[in-house]
């Protein structure tokens, strides 16, 4: 190794210790933001700023008077701005309509405060939210299906920024878990069902996959708090994917939301179970997760259990 | 916090059934339309291509186009007559006469067009009627996936092959033409769309990698190509000298002047791709503009110029793709701000956005009352309806473009349908209000997969009727009964110095508060052409204060104080 190539490397030992002395809420907020405007620049995905602009607003404005309303004050907003820039991304209206995004926000901020056990909230709330808006008004309401150009050279930026991020917050178990059962499950599921291989591991390739695994399966504040339930958890997830997709695949009278969107709909039916049971296990708070919904972590938290630290119920 | 939080999961619930007050009044549309094919005696009924088992998987998508309709009198006699592809080896294309008393003939093998359906050559996709030689006499060319086909009417009966000698025998996988004479010699050049690449055989594939690189911005289709007339029946090709060679899967073109700088444009509806506005500078070349369309990528499938509000400016209609769920591209109703901005503004919303998965569709006056209705055709592949391939395309097409340009990894189609059996749309506009579905109103019921969609007053009786092409299905041809209060008034273009069909013309009609802009097509929708003659409605006016012709050739003819309630036939002057 030459001189040069040491400089080279303490240099980027020195940004990488940099970066974990920044608050992961920070990351992500980062990586959702590059995600917007990544797909906006070369792909226009959002389709109007006045979408954009209306689901952010509803969801600081959501999570400040339901958070002041509930504690007396008003909590970080930065969850909030994730949730917004993710619906905007993720729903896709009939025509014009403007509120798909409207609704989708409060219901993915208020989620948080309603559906609540034990003081945690269960669902991840864009989950919940694009979830809820499937089932309610599918005649009303896409998922987006197919954007960003099915562009190899867009997907690798969005890969390597979020699995360094992935790992800086401490939830990659969770990503690579799932993309490893996606792939074994609907591999197994296409051998079993004599169907060609490549078009069922396809979907994982897509934006929707990515915004998935990077955003809302590893969300700190709905997963289950010991790593090894974490896995468990995940590969349930899958699982019920799978099943998802066997019964849409045999034709089964489903809700267009499990046709559409078998994976947010795997985790809106598993992930509140999961940590509903997790809650009562342990029977009590956790410090690590912390009783406001979209409240700011403590650094040394993050420190310790950055993935906890990073969600604040995105 | 419950309450709010239930609450409009409630609203949510509401909202999917629609506006929660109905923004546009559905009732007194003011016509009926009833499907008279059979009485008239058109029973045509096209048959879809079959190709090279190598695709078998995807055969029902590949071979989902053929459907097309173009009207035009051919032999003179005053009587609108159809012209409707085939698409299998061995079926014949149909050329229906106008007898004139309400019923039409098939004469197609007498006129020699209706064998183009062969291996070797290709199957035909549409068809464009101009006169090429300005010998008073509409010339065909059919457009395949395979050879170019153009035919020189010879004497309003027969049809002589001159694709050959004319030095347009090109092999182009293409689902649309159009005439136009961009450069305004009074020659009818044309403009040929692609749609997979063109040294692509569909019967005989070298490889299965021939599929779009991307469902939104794919540009590895077919080329287009422009040929100009340049007399003597002959051809040449100027594609890239003019700088319009677009491989952006183009399924539909249109021409206007949409900047109304007296040369003709150019539109292009793309699949997997932005639409794409060629503007003409002086017939010396074309230039892509930037015009608002390239922000907005979706599968576009017809252009179809109209005055939507009746602002004296030709409007761009272009379907796209919605289904419940899965995926809500939106139709685009494109506002012409071309002259003053610079740019379309897209103003489609609720109902006029939503026609499912729209093909073809066209802008008429068909209540007479002034201002635009929209026929819009719809319906991809229906065939079991029980089993969507919806949630197999949900697969692949959000995935990595290597999922989905090799045709032989797409999920096997077996016996599904892809937004089958859908019903088409009729769209009233209540101007502010907003556009509202009339169809079962009016008596459009039919579940066809509709393509090709024409527009024609078939008996000369100031209505028009609509024709519609149904891929693998029989053709409807639906006659208009307007509401008989409102008054109308027809023109028919003769041009001299402009081409002799008078392609480009563009007719301005002022009329007490009304003014209205139409164009004389050379090809317009999705694989059609309407009846060459202008139609206007003018409702319960009296009289047109004031009728201005755009001539191809640049000249500008007024005309003053017109009778209404009947046609017009208007000579271009020499000078």
């Amino acid at each position: 190794m030459t001189h040069a190539d040491l400089s080279e490397a303490r240099t980027t030992v020195r940004w990488w210790d940099r970066g974990r002395r920044v608050d992961p809420r920070y990351l992500i907020a980062f990586l959702i933001t590059l995600v917007l405007v990544v797909a906006q620049l070369r792909y226009h995905v959002v389709g109007g700023y006045d979408r954009l602009a209306l689901a952010l607003i509803t969801c600081m404005a959501t999570e400040a008077l339901l958070s002041w309303f509930d504690r007396g004050k008003v909590v970080n907003l930065q969850s909030a701005y994730i949730s917004g820039i993710s619906l905007t991304l993720l729903v896709k209206p009939q025509g014009g309509a403007l509120w798909p995004f409207a609704l989708g926000a409060f219901l993915a901020i208020a989620s948080k405060y309603v559906l609540r056990y034990r003081d945690n909230h269960l669902w991840n709330p864009t989950n919940f939210a694009i979830v809820a808006l499937l089932l309610a008004a599918p005649n009303r309401v896409s998922v987006l299906s197919h954007q960003w150009g099915n562009d190899l050279a867009t997907n690798l930026v969005i890969w390597t920024f979020g699995l360094v991020i992935a790992a800086r917050v401490k939830v990659l178990h969770m990503t690579l878990t799932y993309v490893a059962s996606f792939l074994v499950l609907n591999a197994l599921r296409a051998v079993a069902l004599g169907q060609p291989v490549m078009p069922e591991l396809a979907p994982i390739t897509g934006p929707m996959y990515q915004l998935f695994i990077f955003f809302m399966i590893t969300d700190p504040r709905t997963v289950v708090r010991q790593r090894k339930w974490q896995y468990v958890v995940v590969v349930i997830i899958a699982l019920t994917e799978a099943l998802l997709r066997v019964a849409s695949d045999q034709g089964w009278p489903l809700p267009i939301a499990f046709n559409a969107a078998p994976a947010l709909a795997a985790l809106w039916l598993v992930g509140p179970v999961a940590k509903w049971i997790d809650l009562r296990r342990s029977g009590q708070r956790t410090p690590a997760q912390a009783p406001l919904p979209g409240a700011p972590a403590t650094m040394p938290q993050a420190d310790r259990g950055s993935a906890q630290a990073a969600g604040a119920g995105r | 916090m419950a309450v709010p939080f239930f609450a409009a999961i409630g609203l949510a619930m509401r909202l999917d059934h629609g506006p929660i007050r109905s923004p546009a009044d559905a009732a007194r549309p003011g016509f009926v339309l009833r499907d008279e094919a059979a009485a008239l005696g058109v029973r045509f009924v096209h048959q879809r291509p079959t190709f090279d088992p190598k695709i078998a998987n995807i055969e029902p998508h590949v071979a989902a186009l053929g459907a097309s309709i173009s009207v035009a009198d051919f032999d003179g006699d005053g009587w609108p007559d159809l012209y409707f592809t085939n698409s299998r080896f061995g079926a014949p294309n149909a050329l229906y006469r106008n007898r004139g008393n309400g019923t039409f003939e098939d004469v197609a093998a007498g006129a020699g067009l209706a064998d183009l359906n062969r291996p070797g050559e290709g199957v035909s996709m549409g068809s464009v009627w101009g006169d090429i030689d300005n010998d008073g006499r509409e010339d065909l060319l059919v457009y395949r996936y395979g050879f170019l086909a153009l035919f020189r009417n010879v004497d309003g009966r027969r049809f002589e092959d001159i694709t050959e000698a004319s030095r347009l025998r090109r092999w182009v996988n293409s689902n649309g033409a159009i005439w136009f004479d961009y450069d305004r010699d009074g020659l009818l050049d044309l403009y040929v769309t692609a749609y997979f690449r063109s040294d692509i055989d569909l019967w005989h594939l070298e490889t299965t990698r021939i599929m779009h690189s991307s469902f939104e911005f794919a540009t590895n289709g077919g080329k287009n190509l422009l040929f100009r007339n340049v007399g003597g029946g002959k051809f040449e090709d100027v594609t890239d000298k003019m700088g319009v060679g677009s491989t952006r899967w183009t399924l539909a073109a249109a021409s206007a002047d949409f900047n109304e700088d007296g040369w003709a444009d150019l539109y292009l509806a793309n699949d997997y791709g932005p639409e794409e506005l060629y503007l003409n500078e002086r017939g010396r070349r074309f230039v892509l503009a930037k015009a608002g369309l390239e922000s907005e990528s979706k599968s576009g499938m017809t252009a179809s110029l109209g005055d939507a509000f009746n602002r004296g400016r030709l409007d761009v209609f272009v379907t796209n793709i919605s289904e419940r769920g899965y995926l809500f591209q939106n139709n685009n109703l494109r506002l012409n701000q071309m002259p003053d901005a610079g740019r379309f503004r897209n103003v489609a919303d609720a109902q006029v956005a939503d026609a499912g998965w729209g093909w073809g569709a066209q802008f008429g006056d068909l209540n007479n009352d002034g201002t635009n209705e929209l026929f819009v055709a719809n319906g991809f592949i229906s065939a079991d309806s029980s089993n969507s391939y919806w949630y197999a395309m949900s697969k692949i097409a959000g995935a990595n473009a290597r999922m989905f340009d090799d045709a032989a990894t797409w999920p096997a189609f077996g016996n599904a349908s892809l937004s089958g059996y859908e019903p088409s749309r009729v769209f009233l506009s209540r101007g502010l209000a907003g556009w509202v579905d009339v169809a079962s109103a009016v008596g459009v019921t039919d579940r066809y997969d509709g393509r090709a969609v024409a527009l024609a007053d078939l008996s000369n009786r100031g209505a028009v009727d609509v024709i519609v092409a149904n891929q693998n299905q029989p053709a409807v041809v639906y006659r208009n009964r307007p509401d008989t209060a409102n008054h109308w008034i027809a023109f028919s273009l003769v041009g001299t110095r402009s081409n002799r069909s008078a392609i480009g013309a563009e007719v301005v009609v002022e009329a007490s508060g009304l003014k209205q802009r139409r164009v004389v097509d050379g090809g317009m929708g999705f694989a059609s052409q309407n009846d060459r003659r202008l139609h206007f409605g003018v409702g319960r006016r009296e009289w047109v204060d004031r009728v201005v012709i755009h001539w191809p050739s640049g000249h500008e003819q007024v005309l003053s104080h017109l009778a209404v309630d009947q046609f017009h036939t208007v000579r271009e002057p020499s000078r």
